[in-house]
């Protein structure tokens, strides 16, 4: 795949260092010379000089191409500029944006941008996860129909705890992936798989049934409906 | 009318001082409250210190009452970010932003924003004046005289 990574910062980097190591054709455009002429020497000539943002240079870097336009600034605005150009400029098929605000992730959504990927969010949902309150960290949010992928730890008083994955009631649409146990193992959850407490799961789900999804993983108290 | 400007640089100071003095409820939103020194002392619209592309500082403007929302910053990433916020999230009915780059302005516009480029209308003007200046007969002659100056 063509990738284009719009900002060198250290997420870039190393994004980049891992898609060529998995023998993906990248190029960054970096702004800042002095950036892109350490990246071109550690990772050889896949830097170029300019504003992302720019349709010129986005000509320049091949977006008609791309198969994949990945915006990593730190300003959220750019990086929504940066997926909408390249999605409707370009017509490149698939679009990631790096949120920082995490309240933005609505506006990318309604916008089109394909993904979002909310560093401030998750670090969020960690801190969040600590409170009995709010054991769900949002991992990445999916077009389609404003799916997202959560996770959620079953807390050791929680409902199903004990019970198989059959036996929970989920919202629509909300589907179990993966089950990650307090020892590390993940399995493939099937219909008899046992829930323990400190599991965590992780969960496909629609946004407006998060909150459901929450208490139907991590209720204490018989949920009335959903 | 109430409205809503993002940006109190030269260009959003005088659509607010204009709109101010014709009577309507005008609220300028800017990330720096020294930008509010070009408002003339006679505006008495209100000022707001926020970042327009920043839902909350939307909301604090009065984006769910407003009837319009301009962006006037020299950003064009935030200008079309508040725009779309605006439009999309608040339902602003009649939203409008300037863009600067020329290729993104007629992109916006065929998402549906509408769109001023202050560099289309700017190298028209420019080359209005320019081809008028031509025209005119003295005109014409020294630009012809110039010409042969420079073949010679």
């Amino acid at each position: 795949m063509y990738i284009i990574v719009v900002g060198g910062g250290k997420i870039g980097y190393f994004l980049a260092r891992q898609l060529l190591e998995d023998q993906h054709e990248v190029l960054i455009v970096e702004e800042n010379a002095e950036k892109a002429a350490q990246i071109a020497e550690d990772l050889g000539e896949i830097v170029m000089i300019g504003d992302g943002c720019e349709a010129s240079t986005m000509e320049r870097a091949g977006m008609g191409r791309a198969d994949m336009a990945i915006a990593l600034t730190g300003d959220d605005e750019d990086n929504l500029v940066v997926c909408q150009v390249a999605k409707h400029k370009f017509n490149v098929p698939h679009t990631i944006a790096r949120i920082n605000n995490p309240k933005n992730e609505r506006i990318f959504k309604m916008l089109g941008i394909d993904a979002t990927i909310s560093s401030t969010g998750v670090i969020l949902g960690h801190i969040e996860q600590e409170l009995p309150s709010h054991p769900m960290i949002p991992l990445m949010t999916l077009k389609g129909g404003g799916l997202e992928i959560v996770e959620v730890k079953i807390p050791p008083d929680a409902l199903v705890v004990g019970k198989p994955v059959r036996g929970i009631l989920l919202p629509q649409k909300s589907l179990i992936t993966l089950i990650i146990g307090s020892d590390g193992q993940a399995r493939l959850p099937s219909p008899d798989t046992m829930m323990q407490a400190g599991d965590e799961v992780v969960a496909v789900t629609m946004l407006e049934s998060e909150d459901a999804l929450r208490s139907a993983l991590t209720g204490t108290i018989p949920s009335q409906r959903y | 009318m109430r409205v809503i400007i993002m940006g109190c640089g030269r260009r959003g100071s005088a659509l607010a001082a204009m709109l101010d003095s014709e009577g309507h409820d005008v609220t300028v939103l800017d990330v720096d409250a020294a930008a509010f020194s070009f408002l003339p002392d006679s505006f008495g619209g209100t000022e707001i210190v926020g970042n327009g592309a920043d839902e909350d500082s939307l909301r604090r403007a009065g984006i769910e009452q407003t009837d319009a929302f301009v962006c006037t910053t020299r950003g064009d990433n935030r200008n079309v970010m508040a725009a779309q916020m605006a439009k999309h999230i608040f339902n602003v009915s009649r939203v409008i932003t300037l863009v600067h780059d020329p290729i993104r302005e007629e992109m916006y516009s065929s998402l549906g924003l509408r769109t001023v480029s202050p560099t289309r209308i700017v190298a028209n003007s420019l080359k209005e004046a320019l081809l008028a200046e031509e025209s005119a007969p003295e005109a014409t002659l020294s630009a012809g005289e110039a010409m042969q100056g420079g073949n010679g």
